[in-house]
């Protein structure tokens, strides 16, 4: 009875977006300054400062720098990072003072569309711009997060509608079409270091510049993830195999999420 | 100098069909009260002018108010689409919707050309998006392009200034005078109020001393246009110090504005029936 508990306690069930909310997580080192996007990359930066990075400085558009919300925020501006940050600036000030210079380490970003090279279309889809067929809610911070911070990492699902091949509409720029388009176009950050799914973890390829996948979850396989790309996705000779959220994780993950409830 | 009236009153002195209004709030002290009051109006053609257009641009165009929408995010936050707006795009209804789109970064630049009385703004920024190849939208005069560091030779990027006929905001308190203060998430509304012709300022409170707050923006009441009181007239949004986010009205918020319908329904119980000040 006591043995079945104990395994029962090292095997708990998680869902994709979890394993996918931890990946992303575990991708923020202590200490860093962070400028997190909403939904999941929010989830994930939270995470992160509740578990191994106490000393993660958040910053939301919003304007709130050092942001330490008990619980998961809703929006960019709710109460509870206004009321836990180090400063509150105006918008203007986050942008051209925090942002512009490279001041901030990582941007943590979400995506609708997001192709080979680590574009990013939160846009338009289908159609043309003019006559879209799907009107998406627009650019916001991201165009100059994914141009100035030092470095980005991207959290999306993956699917066939997701992974393309070409974004319809470059909302932000990841690598353009290639090697020297960063620094053709003066985009002064690295760009995008992690593509996190549901299913694994994308790097570029060094030389190419192509996003390969390097990481897999437990019980994914490379040829599912390939199934779910609309371009021919490279995968590395052997993809590292990453390690199931553990128990303190999931217990983190879920009690913020219980909170926000 | 402020003129301290009633919502509908200023509303209707200051806001006429056919401006170009920014009401703005950035998640915190989002002016529905006066968003409400100018669908009551029935104004029409209005360009609506927003970095972040939330339920309350959502409610404006679906109520057919705008003609054109300049903004740099519109979407209900964390929650998903802005419904009503999607509908205008996609489908022109209640009646097509011109669209001015940008970044943030540059949205909030345009707003501090406008505030500082300068034609443009400059900026690192839009280099290699299709926003820079759309050159800020369609149907209307650019309002991005690149521009020579006279100092250096670097090519940056340009921004035309936003000047709005009109800004509108929220703020928590103002006193006997029109001074007004605002604290926490102050986002644009300083930019917005003083890049503007006219402004409507609606407040949680009218006192008769403005006690300093850490961080507050204060607006001399001779910045403003009118301010009116409209306690609540932030939410759903909210006024920190007085009330809280309403997150569960953005969540159902979702529904009432995916079916026309039902977001027809919401107008009339909501905004027409119901008396200026009493949301």
């Amino acid at each position: 009875m006591t043995s079945q508990m104990s395994e029962e306690r090292t095997e708990i069930a998680y869902t994709a977006d979890e394993m996918m909310t931890v990946s992303a997580a575990r991708a923020l080192r202590n200490g860093m300054t962070c400028f997190v996007g909403i939904g999941l990359p929010s989830a994930a930066a939270n995470l992160a400062r509740a578990t191994h990075a106490p000393d993660l400085v958040l910053i939301y558009e919003s304007g709130t720098i050092g942001a330490k919300p008990g619980q998961l925020p809703l929006s960019i501006g709710d109460g509870i990072l206004a009321e836990t940050a180090d400063a509150v600036i105006s918008v203007p000030e986050i942008f051209n003072y925090w942002l512009q210079p490279g001041r901030i380490d990582v941007g943590f970003l979400g995506a609708a569309q997001i192709d080979k090279f680590g574009n990013i279309n939160t846009t338009v889809i289908g159609g043309d711009y003019r006559n879209p067929r799907v009107r998406l809610p627009g650019a916001g911070g991201a165009p100059e997060i994914a141009a100035s911070c030092r470095e980005v990492i991207v959290v999306v699902r993956q699917s066939i509608r997701s992974f393309v091949e070409r974004v319809d509409f470059v909302t932000s720029v990841g690598y353009g079409s290639g090697p020297g388009d960063r620094e053709r176009l003066g985009l002064t950050g690295a760009g995008p270091q992690k593509i996190i799914t549901d299913l694994g973890v994308l790097e570029p390829d060094p030389a190419t510049l192509e996003f390969t996948l390097t990481g897999l979850y437990p019980g994914v396989s490379a040829a599912a993830a390939k199934e779910r790309a609309g371009w021919d996705l490279a995968v590395a000779a052997e993809p590292e195999i990453i390690a199931a959220p553990s128990p303190a994780e999931l217990d983190a993950l879920r009690s913020f999420q219980r909170e926000s409830q | 100098m402020a003129e301290i009236v009633s919502l509908a009153e200023a509303v209707g002195r200051a806001i006429h069909d056919g401006d170009a209004v920014a009401m703005e709030g950035f998640t915190h002290l989002i002016p529905f009260a006066a968003g409400h009051e100018v669908i009551r109006q029935r104004r029409r053609d209005l360009t609506l002018i927003r970095m972040t257009p939330d339920l309350v641009y959502d409610q404006l165009i679906g109520a057919g108010c705008a003609r054109k929408l300049i903004f740099s995010w519109g979407g209900n936050p964390g929650v998903g689409s802005l419904h009503r707006f999607r509908d205008a795009v996609e489908h022109s209804w209640p009646v097509p919707l011109e669209i001015e789109e940008h970044s943030h970064a540059g949205m909030a630049n345009r707003y501090v050309a406008g505030a500082s009385g300068l034609p443009f703004a400059v900026l690192r920024g839009y280099n290699g998006t299709g926003l820079e190849t759309l050159n800020g939208g369609y149907g209307s005069a650019p309002t991005i392009k690149p521009i020579t560091c006279p100092f250096t030779g670097e090519t940056l990027t340009a921004v035309s200034a936003i000047r709005p006929d009109v800004a509108v905001i929220h703020a928590q308190r103002a006193d006997r005078s029109g001074n007004v203060q605002l604290w926490g998430i102050t986002g644009v509304q300083k930019e917005a109020v003083l890049a503007s012709e006219r402004s409507v300022v609606t407040v949680e409170e009218i006192v008769d001393e403005l006690d300093p707050r850490p961080g507050a923006v204060v607006l001399p009441a001779w910045t403003v246009s009118f301010v009116a009181p409209a306690p609540g007239g932030a939410h759903p949004s909210y006024a920190m110090g007085y009330s809280a986010r309403d997150n569960d009205y953005y969540v159902a918020w979702d529904a009432i504005a995916r079916d026309r319908d039902a977001f027809t329904r919401w107008l009339d119980e909501q905004v027409y029936s119901v008396p200026a000040g009493q949301l």
